[in-house]
């Protein structure tokens, strides 16, 4: 089928393309930019005037719900979400209901993602067996059946050796390699940042130093092994500024970090609530800053949702009790515009991390708009207004910090291979 | 994101007692003024005024407590309400979901109050947000977070012993970290106007950024101690000496067991509160405990006078007008 | 109506006088005076001196045995009760500044009970509005007063002592 995206502000940092301009898409590849192909003649026409036009987004990592069950969270609901949200390529972390370290686990999953066919699903696999940290994971049958990556899934490897055999391991069969760095015994029993809310609300507290001692023991791990690594989900200053010395040294390193970390602290948690309750916790204001920085310096590479939905029993309990996540897919956007708004970074950067340099991370073919990729196309309307409610949020998790808020930035058009799997309802009035 | 004051009413009247942060210091000295009234009622014939007679009220233990509950129930007879106490104690109830539900089923059967006790920090403040308009909640001791009736025996303990609070120094002795009590008597303290706050400990038992409540933090028990004219004294759990924060209870005692020969360096006439049971031995020795300075047993006496204020004052503001 | 300290005197001598009377004719032998919080204190007080007991004066707050709780909630304390004598077999003068409704006066007699069980209980009062919506009925009233539609009176005090009466708002 072709069509045309016409008129848009197109958008590939990838590229360093920035302009208004037309965008062709023939048999689901980008047929052309700016320039029509010859004998082009659309099928469809979508008029992109005052919207941005960006590769389909890239999330790094979302959780599509509990082994498919029919309850609450599934892959069809998940993807629809992410669908709504322009996320067209996700990457879901090894900890399901069972582990991801068989196979199995992940052929399902890719199998139930082409069936809903709503966005493209990769798998990171276990990097130890049943996410234990004592014994390996069969890494080579994972990779086989197409996981993109290996990973600890926030799980605490204590074991120093294992930690050292898994890398070299994964480095033998080509797998990258995603650390959430997370000490075993600093701040297990916290359930947020130490520090001066967690004393006057009394809940245990999850020290600095619980990221800080993995990633520089991690670091040196990767230095000593040479393997490829990203560190996932970090949340301290000292943590950014361990990795930028790791990358100065030359260490083949990368890291990401969710967008709520972005925008939250732990002053957040107020009086318990339980929507602020997540791992990593939110931490400091200077610690926010320094993430800040850090993706605007490049330092970190990508931002993801670490998307997490949860059935309202899961958080309807004191907060200690509750189960740590947000609902993430559908605030990626309006909260990474929102920052640049506020002139954190430009919109080049902002895209960059949620497209391209997110794909480099994991090697994945993804988050550009090259002529001859798959067209993976998100069509976004920068100044659309709305309200997050149970009702505009598709997931099937409403546990979001933001419920209620005003929020600017609206996707109107997803298309996955050439195919328009979200589209707006026509009588929406565009914003000029 | 912050919840607006769940603890008051539309008018600034007493609904749940949760904490003693964010309550206005005239709703304490309310308190402790109406507790004053209570005071005889214990040593009358006929122990109860009828003030809450006909109303239901619940005790919600979640985790054990023999004196407590004790109080809170002898508290509620001597308004003459119904009381109720449930023991939930075994682990199968402790998950989130029964606590909504059990909370629901004593919906159900319109109880007028909740006092509930609770492992978990702010589950007082989940339960009084869930809870319907009519109801009362009252927090006997939440996680680590909070206990604000133990808080008001001991600030009615030292205004009856040492009158006015702008002219003391306060020492709080042991394991803050794990402390309800120590954060809620901090906040009553602060409130009341106390001249000043010093928490003393050791490091792995004093919590971070403690300072930010307006304290001063001492590690060595007598330079904390001296010119004090009030000494809390914490009870000291077992558990603390098997989690990597002490070696072991006597040499807790060696640098912060309370003898007579420390409080030779506070103020003559200083008193000294423990919120029991205490360890005698392990914070604090027999000649102590049992000595002149001891007003243990007086915070004793005050619990149930207290509390019947703190319940009575709450209780009261679930008042209707009749429509004519 | 207003009267003042000395208008107030001559009442309170009347009082007394029938006060006397009062007990002597039923054998009420060695009262003890009781007044209700506030005004009723400050007439109980000068009752006891003028007729010279020895036994201390009790007074009542009766705060938590009104029987408006469920209406209006608490009212902000007053000072507590205090009883210094053991009521049982005692024969108490019950004193309060101004008998309206009666409820007051309903609420002080059971708070009097959980006390102990008196051998009598006599009512002595300032002034008498004659409106009562219980059964209540004082044994020495001071001085009787029908007042209008709207008007109030109350006992200021607690030296000098005027009894004021105005217009509610």
């Amino acid at each position: 089928m072709e069509l045309l995206i016409a008129n848009g502000h197109v958008i590939d940092p990838a590229k360093g393309f920035d302009e208004v301009t037309d965008l062709y898409i023939s048999a689901g590849k980008i047929a052309g930019i700016g320039n029509a192909p010859k004998g082009f003649k659309p099928e469809r026409i979508i008029d992109a005037s005052h919207r941005v036009v960006s590769p389909g987004f890239v999330d790094l990592s979302a959780r599509l719900g509990g082994g498919g069950d029919e309850h609450g969270a599934t892959i069809v609901s998940e993807t629809l979400a992410a669908a709504r949200a322009g996320i067209t390529t996700l990457c879901c972390p090894p900890d399901t209901t069972p582990v991801l370290d068989i196979p199995a686990v992940a052929e399902l999953i890719h199998r139930r993602a082409q069936q809903a066919g709503l966005a493209k699903v990769h798998c990171l696999g276990a990097l130890t067996q049943g996410l234990g940290g004592e014994q390996l994971a069969e890494m080579y049958a994972l990779k086989a059946i197409g996981c993109v990556g290996v990973s600890n899934a926030g799980r605490a490897v204590y074991n120093t050796e294992v930690m050292r055999r898994a890398l070299e391991y994964a480095g033998t069969c080509g797998l990258a390699v995603v650390l959430q760095p997370e000490d075993h015994w600093l701040g297990r029993q916290g359930h947020m940042h130490e520090g001066g809310v967690s004393t006057r609300l009394g809940v245990p507290g999850i020290p600095e130093t619980a990221e800080t001692v993995a990633l520089s023991r991690d670091l040196l791990l990767v230095e000593q092994t040479g393997v490829r690594t990203h560190f996932a989900r970090l949340s301290t200053a000292k943590a950014v500024e361990l990795l930028a010395q790791a990358q100065a040294q030359g260490l083949p390193v990368s890291a990401d970090v969710t967008i709520h970390h972005l925008h939250l602290t732990h002053e957040a948690v107020g009086d318990f609530d339980s929507m602020c309750h997540v791992r990593p916790p939110f931490r400091t204001q200077a610690d926010r800053k320094a993430l800040r920085g850090a993706v605007a310096r490049g330092v970190i590479a990508a931002i993801c949702s670490d998307h997490h939905p949860h059935d309202v029993d899961a958080k309807t309990a004191p907060f200690d009790a509750t189960e740590p996540g947000v609902s993430a897919l559908e605030l990626l956007l309006p909260l990474i515009l929102e920052l640049v708004r506020g002139r954190v970074f430009d919109l080049s950067t902002a895209i960059a991390a949620i497209t391209c340099r997110a794909a480099q991370v994991l090697g994945i073919p993804a988050g550009i708009l090259a002529i001859g990729a798959s067209a993976d196309v998100c069509v976004f309307d920068p100044e659309r207004e709305w309200t997050l409610t149970e009702n505009t949020l598709l997931s099937a998790g409403k546990n979001s910090p933001f419920l209620g808020r005003e929020l600017v930035g609206r996707v109107t058009h997803t298309l996955l291979d050439g195919r328009v799997v979200f589209e707006e309802e026509a009588d929406v009035p565009a914003s000029r | 994101m912050t919840a607006s004051n769940i603890q008051l009413d539309e008018r600034g009247r007493l609904k749940h007692f949760l904490s003693i942060e964010g309550l206005p210091q005239e709703l304490l000295l309310e308190i402790l003024s109406t507790a004053e009234g209570f005071a005889p009622v214990g040593r009358r014939p006929v122990k109860k005024v009828p003030l809450l007679r006909g109303k239901t009220i619940v005790n919600l233990f979640f985790e054990p407590s023999t004196r407590t509950r004790t109080t809170f129930e002898l508290a509620a007879k001597r308004l003459s309400a119904d009381v109720l106490t449930l023991n939930i104690g075994d682990s199968a109830t402790r998950k989130g979901e029964s606590l909504l539900d059990t909370l629901r089923n004593l919906e159900a059967m319109h109880c007028d109050m909740l006092v509930i006790r609770h492992d978990c920090s702010g589950a007082a403040h989940f339960i009084a947000s869930h809870v319907c308009s009519e109801a009362r909640v009252i927090n006997a001791g939440d996680g680590r977070h909070a206990h604000p009736t133990q808080a008001m025996v001991d600030m009615f303990t030292i205004r009856r012993t040492k009158g006015d609070f702008g002219v003391l120094r306060v020492a709080i002795v042991g394991d803050i970290a794990h402390s309800r009590v120590a954060r809620s008597d901090i906040h009553a303290l602060k409130s009341l106007g106390a001249r000043e706050v010093r928490v003393i400990g050791p490091r792995t038992l004093i919590p971070p950024e403690i300072e930010t409540l307006g304290v001063r933090v001492d590690h060595d028990l007598k330079s904390g101690l001296r010119d004090v004219d009030v000494v809390i004294m914490l009870r000291l759990q077992n558990e603390r000496m098997q989690g990597a924060l002490l070696p072991s209870a006597r040499e807790f005692f060696e640098l912060y067991g309370l003898t007579e020969e420390r409080l030779a360096v506070a103020e003559p006439g200083a008193i000294v509160l423990h919120p029991g049971p205490i360890n005698r031995g392990v914070e604090i020795d027999s000649q102590v405990a049992n000595g002149p300075r001891s007003v243990i047993l007086e915070q004793v006496s005050y619990g149930i006078a207290v509390r019947m204020a703190v319940m009575s004052i709450a209780m009261s503001s679930a008042a209707k007008p009749e429509s004519h | 109506m207003n009267l003042d300290s000395d208008e107030i005197g001559s009442l309170l001598e009347r009082m007394a006088e029938g006060l006397t009377e009062a007990l002597a004719g039923r054998g009420r032998v060695d009262p003890v005076v009781v007044g209700i919080h506030t005004g009723g204190v400050w007439i109980a007080e000068r009752l006891r001196e003028r007729l010279g007991l020895p036994a201390p004066l009790g007074s009542l707050s009766i705060a938590f045995y009104r029987d408006d709780f469920s209406r209006i909630g608490m009212h902000p304390s007053v000072k507590p009760s205090n009883l210094p004598f053991d009521i049982d077999g005692r024969h108490v003068i019950l004193v309060d500044d101004i008998l309206y409704t009666g409820r007051t006066v309903r609420a002080a007699l059971n708070e009097i009970f959980d006390y102990g069980r008196p051998a009598s209980v006599t009512l002595a009062v300032l002034v008498d509005r004659s409106q009562r919506d219980l059964p209540i009925r004082a044994d020495v009233v001071g001085i009787t007063l029908a007042l209008a539609p709207g008007e109030h009176i109350k006992l200021n005090g607690p030296d000098p002592l005027r009894l004021i009466t105005h217009k509610a708002a």
